[in-house]
Order: structure tokens, then sequence, then C-alpha cells
């Protein structure tokens, strides 16, 4: 699947912006599905095989056993946990690796061992110092020194950890004021509601604005809380292609011409909810073209920036900034706070006739402790720096940072022979490795190195899409990016993940590396 | 004449008949077998053939004709200016056992202060370090590089606190129990659930899609008859039985009613009809049993017997979060299969470490502060049913108390105006708020808080100024 995008993103004078706006999805190579399909069955198979050496007695059951008398109806079928116990645990270290310090450009990986294959952990105590590819940092607000710690210090001396109350009661402290004027003019708009919590911002909310007789077009490729969120709502959900504006136009004028299944009643109202930055692909939403479509069909746009806000865009605002339209002809803006701003939380924004409804109804709101006091405080000094408002350009400096860093190690991946997917402007950058036995390969052939990496496969991702996505910060010196990009490329030749097609493969030696370098200094 | 002349037409007849009787005969079979085919034809396009309806296609211009003439509804309906959750108290400073709002400090009885630890130094302090170690967000899920050594830390201390196997946390306190059950019910399985549920078990119970049997709040007489009716619908369908799983959704003590769980009952009823027990401990954890570790502890049942206790650290601990305890068999689970744990950010270090230094103090106090809240909410429980004109709902050692006027008189109108008249003589209450779409919306009430730390001049005073606000308020 190639995907070449028309549309040109713009610069502050509305101009056609000098980086190109290029978003690939180079497809996978045959003979690599076919391996991959082929070492899943592999797998399987001794997975079965195993089960029944489990079963007849000859292998020790690990797994743990229930306190319940055995008449109990069992908790778990087998079939469900197979993946778990035969699949998963095989590469159990690669995920959950703990960290004893701050997320922040570098990590320390506390290494833990095992002599029982995974079933078991141990902490050797030693700490691994690593280059940390894997966290959400895109600004490099994730501190533990610096003007932002120090707010979030003097607050929890002031205000305390918590209220320990409601939105609705006695939770609504002066800072919730102060952060949500402040974020609703960050984004443009008439005013903002910020929430403890960015998966309950979607899953709590979108029942509020969605309901029986209303229709939902989501993306395929959707966040878990946006489908969570969209289920308890209660409407129909229809899911169109990733990114496929025909698709979306087809399913729009489907819906008005056929109304309600059954019924054939008109929709009450539709809703398209799409992501700003896909994490999983990389890839940025096409929003000139769905706005276009949401004004042609009369729908409502909900838009979750929470890989994008901060991290997109000219001025860090997100896909709005990055595609130069109008904030108002998105009726729901959504972000989290955990990403660009390193604190936790999300928010809602828009026009106030719709935000103050969701004060009233909000889930959250009624049942949920308010936000912490130095949570809060961290994201109001990230946004006065990355605004501007402090006095320096350190904002722009890092929002320039990201994009600069961004650009430099995709075009080395790609003109490496690697098969990176998503835009190129976009912070996420996911580089195919296919295999079930790579995903283990890849991770612990970068810890080795000094690279803290994240590597994904089923069932977060297809079967034969397994990827390792690194997330680029501003916080990235290019040092730490060239020993990146230096381990990638051994690791590559060792492991053997050069597979594009389109692109040369080449060692990171024969690389020009003058010419990346025109990436900081253009 | 006639007749003979009716008998020649007869006669004619039946020879015309015979002969074509002979015919028949003569017929080649396949003939016959065609004409018999034909005839049957006939008789079915008569019968039994449904018209076909003509599908009219709709034409390029009538489906534009559609678009444009289908209007939405607004994406949300007004919203009234002067509903309570636009025009909410605005709070400055610590809100601890007093609190100050527009300037005026006033004693506390309305958040879930219970313990008193919002505002304690040492839990201030070790937020402090934590935010000095590891920053302020976590920046990641658990599965990438978001699990930092403090949660397995706290995940311990919990576990260690329960005296069960596990622990695990998570980053939000309503999406904590919300998450919980949809990893363990699914589709067909069956849930009975009390009435009386606070809505994220109300919501988490939505999400799972199961079978949900609603018994009438803290009825056990109406659970057995619901159990009893369910063990038929087994016994004559015993293979399917084998495979629905059974859960009981309780809470330890209910938030929206202040009164405990018959707990030793429904263990009994347990292993009788094999069921597994949920509880949600968010209001018990720390202000029941003798040294807070909840309704297992209050009524001395072995913690193995309850599958999953779960529970909110906003409340008693003073931090934010939730999290769950149980045997390694049913919480490990939900590392893999809770939504809420799986694909959301991490919990604040700095939160955790609140977590941790309050679950120190609690240890510290051993017995001192649970005896001490149950002495104090027990001797409140007297002097508020000395007022005139209240009901008062709730266990007499529970600390949150439902406070609702008596006869037809108890309106959320009323209610508010004795909390603004408790706020001008320095009381800060609150009318206990739920949405619309409650599944059993509780009547209105003041929901009281007891917080360990108030004397007891102070909760005189507190009864005072109820009384007061009675009299303002029905005369």
């Amino acid at each position: 699947m190639s995907n070449y995008q028309t549309n040109k993103p713009r610069d502050d004078n509305n101009r056609t912006s000098d980086h190109r706006n290029h978003e690939e999805f180079e497809e996978t190579p045959t003979w690599a599905a076919v391996v991959t399909v082929l070492g899943y069955a592999i797998l399987s198979a001794l997975g079965w095989l195993r089960d029944f050496l489990r079963h007849i007695g000859l292998e020790e059951k690990r797994t743990a056993h229930d306190p319940n008398p055995k008449d109990f109806v069992p908790l778990y079928q087998s079939y469900e946990c197979f993946y778990t116990r035969n699949l998963y645990t095989r590469i159990r270290d690669v995920f959950n690796q703990p960290i004893a310090s701050v997320a922040g450009a570098k990590v320390h990986v506390m290494e833990r061992v095992s002599d029982d294959y995974n079933w078991t952990f141990k902490f050797s105590g030693k700490k691994i110092p690593s280059i940390n590819l894997g966290s959400y940092n895109y600004l490099g607000f994730a501190e533990n020194q610096g003007p932002c710690s120090e707010q979030a210090i003097k607050s929890i001396e002031t205000y305390a950890v918590t209220t320990c109350s409601t939105r609705h009661e006695l939770g609504h402290q002066r800072y919730m004021k102060e952060l949500e004027s402040l974020m609703a003019e960050y984004l443009n708009v008439e005013d903002c509601m910020a929430f403890g919590m960015g998966f309950a911002t979607n899953a709590l909310n979108i029942p509020t604005l969605a309901g029986k007789g209303d229709l939902i077009l989501s993306d395929k490729l959707n966040h878990v809380s946006l489908i969570l969120g969209a289920r308890l709502s209660g409407a129909t959900i229809r899911t169109f292609n990733h990114n496929d504006m025909k698709d979306l136009e087809a399913h729009l004028r489907k819906a008005i011409i056929s109304g309600q299944p059954r019924t054939c009643r008109p929709w009450k109202k539709i809703l398209i909810i799409v992501e700003g930055v896909y994490s999983m692909e990389g890839s940025l939403c096409k929003l000139p073209e769905i706005i276009e479509l949401k004004k042609k069909y009369k729908a409502y746009l909900y838009v979750d920036e929470a890989h994008s806000i901060g991290a997109i865009g000219s001025r860090g605002r997100g896909v709005v900034d990055y595609w130069k339209v109008d904030p108002n002809d998105i009726e729901i803006h959504m972000g989290t706070f955990t990403k660009s701003f390193g604190s936790a939380g999300g928010y809602i924004a828009g026009k106030k006739n719709i935000i103050d409804y969701i004060r009233v109804s909000s889930h959250s709101a009624c049942y949920s402790s308010s936000m912490s006091a130095p949570i809060v405080h961290q994201i109001i000094s990230a946004l006065s720096i990355i605004m501007g408002r402090d006095g320096t350009n350190d904002g722009q400096k890092r929002i320039q940072q990201l994009a600069c860093n961004v650009r430099y190690f995709r075009r080395q991946l790609v003109d490496m022979g690697f098969i990176v997917y998503g835009n190129d402007n976009s912070p996420v950058v996911p580089v195919m490795i296919f295999m079930p036995a790579k995903i283990a390969a890849v991770n612990r052939e970068m810890l080795k190195r000094g690279c803290a990496v994240v590597t994904v496969g089923f069932p977060a991702t297809l079967l034969t899409e397994s990827r390792v996505r690194f997330c680029i910060s501003a916080g990235h010196t290019k040092e730490m990016l060239n020993h990146a990009l230096k381990a990638m490329d051994e690791v590559g030749h060792l492991v053997s993940l050069r597979y594009s097609k389109k692109n040369p493969h080449r060692r990171w030696i024969e690389l020009d590396h003058a010419d990346y370098d025109k990436e900081y200094t253009s | 004449m006639g007749s003979s002349a009716n008998q020649d037409n007869v006669a004619s007849l039946a020879t015309d008949f015979y002969s074509l009787l002979e015919s028949f005969k003569e017929t080649p079979f396949y003939h016959l077998l065609f004409e018999i085919f034909l005839v049957l034809t006939v008789l079915w396009l008569i019968l039994f053939r449904k018209p076909r309806r003509i599908e009219k296609k709709l034409t390029e211009k009538e489906k534009q004709e559609l678009i444009d003439e289908w209007q939405p509804e607004p994406l949300v309906p007004p919203v009234d200016a002067n509903h309570p959750a636009l025009n909410v108290r605005v709070l400055d400073g610590i809100v601890g056992k007093t609190i100050e709002i527009d300037g005026k400090k006033s004693l506390n009885f309305a958040t879930f202060n219970f313990l008193n630890f919002v505002g304690n130094p040492r839990i201030a302090d070790k937020a402090i370090q934590a935010v000095q170690k590891y920053g302020v967000g976590s920046c990641g899920p658990r599965g990438f590089y978001g699990t930092i050594d403090i949660h397995l830390e706290l995940e311990e201390r919990l576990a260690h606190f329960f005296n069960c196997e596990e622990g695990i946390i998570y980053s939000y306190g309503f999406s904590t129990v919300a998450s919980i059950i949809p990893a363990y019910s699914k589709r067909n399985d069956i849930l009975f659930v009390d009435e009386g549920v606070h809505y994220a078990i109300q919501k988490g119970v939505e999400a799972s899609r199961s079978t949900v049997k609603w018994f009438r709040h803290n009825d056990i007489s109406d659970l057995e008859r619901l159990l009893a009716e369910q063990d038929i619908h087994d016994k004559k369908n015993p293979k399917k039985a084998r495979t629905l799983r059974r859960f009981l959704i309780i809470e330890g003590l209910y938030m929206n009613y202040g009164d405990l769980c018959p707990l030793p009952r429904m263990v009994e009823l347990k292993y009788q009809y094999k069921y597994r027990i949920f509880m949600d401990e968010s209001v018990s954890f720390g202000t029941i049993g003798q040294t807070g570790r909840g309704v297992t502890e209050y009524y001395n049942i072995d913690r193995r017997k309850i599958d999953l206790i779960s529970s909110s650290l906003e409340y008693s601990v003073g931090s934010i979060g939730g999290f769950a305890v149980g045997s390694s068999f049913v919480v490990d689970h939900q590392r893999l299969s809770a939504q809420g744990y799986c694909f959301s950010a991490s919990l604040p270090p700095l939160l955790a470490a609140a977590a941790i230094e309050a679950l120190n103090i609690m240890e510290e106090k051993d017995t001192t502060l649970c005896d001490t809240l149950m002495e104090k909410s027990k001797r409140l429980h007297r002097k508020l049913l000395d007022i005139k004109g209240y009901l008062i709902v709730g266990e007499d050692i529970s600390p949150l108390k439902h406070l609702r006027l008596t006869n037809s008189q108890n309106t959320v109108a009323r209610l508010e105006e004795i909390v603004e008249f408790a706020q001008t003589r320095g009381i800060t209450i609150t009318v206990a708020r739920y949405l619309n779409d409650e599944h059993h919306l509780p009547e209105p009430s003041i929901r009281l808080i007891l917080n360990v730390e108030m004397t007891d001049e102070e909760l005189e005073f507190l009864c005072t100024v109820l009384q007061e606000a009675r009299v303002k308020v029905t005369v």
C-alpha cells in the first residue's frame, strides 16, 4: 500500500511549506510475509506440543492455580491463554521493562534475569544506561530539574497532592480555571476542559456526545480508548479504511441516503472520529479533506491529538497548525498531556456551548477526583514555555529541535534500506521487522548497544506487521541519534532488517553525513 | 320425451367421458407426466408464489436531494446556565480539614479525606522527592518503559498490606473497576450486581456486555432468588452452564448508601452456587476494620475467599489512581487484558510515592487511626440521630453518611439551601451529585464525610448548624 499526499503543509504565512509532506507505507515483500506466517505456524505447533506435554504431565505447569475448588467454572478458557502461555512468555522480557530514573532522553533500564525462561524474573541490581527511544517525550519536558519541576514542587507545598473531591463538588481549584483558559488560548478555541486521564477522557466523554440513533464513523486504526468510548455510547459504529477519504465519503453518502438499518429513519447526527497522528503507523490524518467532507455532508468531527499536540506543526499546535485549518471547523479537539507536556491527563476543547455541556454531563467530572496540583502546574509551566510566555524562546527551540531530529533520523533510516512507515514529519518512526523472533532479537540487541526501544507485534499490530517503533524527542542530541543509528545499522545487519525494495541497502558509514547535517543548519 | 332426451345426453356424455379415459390410456407416459407437471405449476403459481417487488433504484438526483435535505441535530443539547456544575465553588489552597472558599475558611465535611492525609507534610515531602528523582509524568504505558521501580514497590506494598499474593495499580480511580470487570466477564457470562453500586461499577458492567442480574440493594433474599432461578436454568442445560462464568459484584461500604454489604452470607452462597466475588472497597479501605484493611477484616473473613478486591487511591490514601489485590491467578490476567492498564500511561511517580508514604503511616499507626475513626463515626451518628427532621442513612461505624430531610420535603433545592446556609456559618458540606443515567438513581441527599482529625466540639458545631439549617429551610 503506497500513499502519496498531494496537499502540502503550510507555514506561518500560509505559504506551502518547504518541508515536503510525504507519507509512505511500502508494501510487505511477499517472501517476508510467507516466512512470518511460517514462523507463527511453527511457534503455534510447538505451543500445542508443549500444551499436550503439560496435559499428560511430562512438563511442569507453570501458570498459577485457581484457589477455588475444582467444580467452579474455569475463569479462563484454555484457548484464550494459548498466546500468552506459548508465544508471549518466550519473549516477555522485552515488554514491561522497568526503569529507575526519569523517562527523559536518557534512561536507566533495570536489568532483569530469568532462570526459568521468562516465567519469573529477578532483578540483578544492575541499571543499564540507555538512550530512551521508547517513551513519549516529544518536547523533552520529562525532566526532574528546571522550571517545570520547580513549579510542580511549589504546588505540592501550596495545594497538596489531591483534593479528594470531584469537579462537581469541591474539586474545582482556581488552578484548573487557569489551565483550561491557557489551553483554550493555545488551541485558539473558545473553551477547554481538562481531565485526569487521557484514556478516560475518550472513554467517558464520547458517550455524552453520541447515543442511540447516532452514527459514529471511526478510522480503522483508531486507539482502543476511542473504540471503547464509541461502544459505550450506544451509537452505531462503522469503520472506514485508514485515511481513505473515498471510503469515508462512500460511508457518509450511504448513511444519509439509507438511514438507520431496518427502520430507515434518518440518523440523528453523524460523528467522524480520527486521530492526529496514529501511534502505530506514524501517519497523519488528512485533515483538510476530512473537513471538506464534513462540511459537505453536515457531519461533526472529533480529532484526537494525543500524539500530535505539541509535536506537530510549526508552532507545536498539532495537526490544526500543521495543515493551517481553522480550529472552529473541528467541533471537538481532544488531546492528552502525557506525551508532549511531560505530565498526565487529557483535555477536550471546542466551542463554549459544547464544553459547557461536557462540564455538566461528563462521567469524569461527576465521579472522579479532580486533577492533582503538581500535574496541573507541570502542564501550565510547559505551556508557558511553549507559548513563549516565560520570556525565553526555549519553547520554539524545542519544537524546531524535534522537527530537525525527526527529519534527520527518518531520512537516514530510509536511506539505509529499512522500511519506515508514516509521514516524514511524524515523531513516531515505525520500522518494520515482520518476523516474530526478530521482535525479541531487535529489542535485546539494541539494549546491549545502549538503546531502549519498543518493539511490538501481534495483537497490537497485524500478524505480519511487527515493527520497532522509535519515539523521537527534542531532548535527543545529534550525538544520541548518531549512536542510535549506528546501533540500528549493526542490528539491522545482524538480524537482517533491510527489506526495502525501493531504496538501496546501505551501511551507515556509506551515507553522506554532511547532507543530513544540513537539517540542523537550514 | 324430455327424460329420453336427457338420457341421451347423459349417455353421450358418458360415452365422451369413456372415450377420453380410453385416450388417456393410449397416450405415451412422458406426455402424461408433462401434463401433470404443467397442472401442478399452474396451481403453484396461483397459490404459493408471492408477487416480486420491483426494486426502484434511486437516481443520482434523488440521492443528492436526500443528502441536501438531511439536517442533523445539534451536537449537544442546550444547557441551563444555572446548572450547579457550571457554578461550582472555587477553592484555593489545601483542601484538608479546613477549606478556603472566597477567602473564608470553613470546616470540611465534604471531601473524601477520611484519614486527613491531604496536606500531610510527610506525604508532601515524599512526593517532592519523587519529582526531584523522576520528574512529573511517566511518559508511557506500563508495557513501554512506563513501569518505574516505584510502581513495583507500591504494588508489592499493597499486596503485603492486604496479605494477598499480588497487586496491580491503575492511574485513575474510575478506570480501575471499569476496566477490571470487562477483563474477566465477557458476553454470555453472568453478573449478579447489587443495585446500589456506584457509577464506575455500572460502566464496567455495561462495557463487559455480559448478562446482568440486578438484585435489590443489600437484599440477600433477592440475591438468593436470582441464584436459585439461575440454578434451575443451569440444570436444564448443564453443558452450557459449564462454560458460563458467574460473578458477584458488590462494594464493601456503599458510597451511595453508607452501609456495609452482608459479606459472610455472600461468601457462604459463593461455595453453594459457585460464583466468584469481586468486591470494590474504595470507601471501606482505610476506614473499616481495626487496621483499615476493609470489610474482610471487620467480619474476620479469610481474604483468599474473595477473588478480587479493587479499590481507589483517591479517598483514604489521599493520592490519585486505583488498585486491585488478590491471588496471582486472578490479578496477573489484568496485565494483558485490562484496557485501562495496557493502553493508558502509567501513574505519575509522585502519586505512587504519596500512596506508599500513606501506607507507611497507616501501618505505623496500626489500629489507632481506624479505631478512632470508627469511634467518632459512632458518636457523630448518635448526635445526628438526635436532630429532629433528618433521616440518617448509613451504618453507625461508617464515616460516610447520607442525610435526607424527612417526609416529602427531601428535594435537591432544599438541600442546596441547607448547604448554602452551612457555608455562611463556616461548615462546608455538599449535596451528593449524580448523573441522570444512573441505573438506580439514589434519592437526593447530603453526603457527610467524617475526617478522623475532627474534634468533638467540631462535631457538635456541625450538628448545631444542621439543626438551625433545618429550621430555616422548612419554615
